[in-house]
């Protein structure tokens, strides 16, 4: 099985783990200035790279963190792990 | 009138105590449980002393101690969460204590001792044992004396303390606590002495 390395308790078993989508989808500043296609977009669309990737996930069987990782959605390959609140580092595609 | 306190494990005291030597197997049963969640570094040291056990700054590890409220355990559960345990029925005077520590701070505390069993295990195969179930490394290099995962063992969300070389506490959710003890019985099968 994968181990994802959570940046507070190290390499675990991905089953602890949840995941939580795109990473950096920032929250409108003006909710209710947005157009309705504006909205659909912030709600329901996503990126869908061929590569290096930054989502969300949760360490949801031990310390319960999210946290973001830069994963490689043609490997599977994590690339980089880092804290939320922290800038996405930079990887090598 | 109410009813007598009944551990979660109390119909499997014969039956833990069956799997010996292979592992000594017993519950530790109402001990007292607070989960404490607070970030600043004061107002963490402030709560420390007020009960004589530093609470631990690495992830992944917990400290112990004697103070006030006799042996207390304070366990790292997640970067601003700690548990605090201790002996039975100090619930409310830790509470107190620790509220008091907190002062201003952001933080709470919160008795969650219903929350969770402990099982004691000991024995030289305990680390096979939870091995057989568990994917974290409990090779002593990997898991020394001081460690406190929380992890999954046999599917059952856990948290593990090693407390010595060949000493291992589980605290386990009590309703997981019966399906855990039938899991551990099962995996001792393999060590249990033949006659």
């Amino acid at each position: 099985m994968q181990l994802i390395p959570c940046p507070w308790c190290g390499p675990r078993e991905e089953a602890e783990f949840h995941y939580g989508g795109q990473a950096h989808v920032a929250y409108p500043e003006d909710p209710s200035a947005l157009t309705d296609e504006e909205w659909a977009q912030y709600v329901f669309f996503r990126d869908n790279p061929s590569g290096p990737f930054a989502e969300r996930w949760s360490h949801s069987a031990g310390c319960r963190r999210w946290f973001n990782a830069v994963r490689d959605t043609r490997s599977h390959d994590l690339l980089a792990v880092y804290r939320a609140g922290e800038p996405m580092p930079e990887v090598a595609s | 009138m109410t009813a007598d306190l009944t551990s979660p494990l109390a119909g499997w005291t014969d039956r833990l105590a069956a799997l010996a030597p292979a592992l000594t197997v017993s519950e530790v049963p109402f001990r007292s449980q607070l989960t404490v969640r607070v970030s600043d570094p004061g107002a963490v040291a402030a709560m420390g002393s007020a009960l004589g056990v530093v609470f631990p700054s690495v992830p992944c590890t917990f400290t112990a101690g004697e103070g006030e409220f006799g042996a207390v355990e304070v366990l790292w559960l997640g970067p601003d969460e700690f548990l605090v345990v201790a002996a039975p029925g100090l619930q409310v005077p830790i509470e107190e204590v620790l509220r008091g520590a907190l002062g201003d701070f952001r933080g709470s505390v919160v008795d969650t001792s219903a929350q969770r069993t402990t099982l004691a295990l000991e024995g030289p195969h305990v680390r096979d044992v939870l091995a057989h179930g568990c994917s974290v490394d409990l090779h002593p290099a990997a898991a020394p004396v001081g460690v406190c995962v929380q992890t999954l063992l046999a599917r059952t969300g856990i948290v593990l303390l090693v407390t010595g070389e060949d000493r291992v506490m589980l605290l386990v959710r009590s309703s997981f606590a019966e399906y855990l003890a039938a899991w551990l019985s099962d995996a001792c099968a393999e060590y249990r002495a033949v006659a």
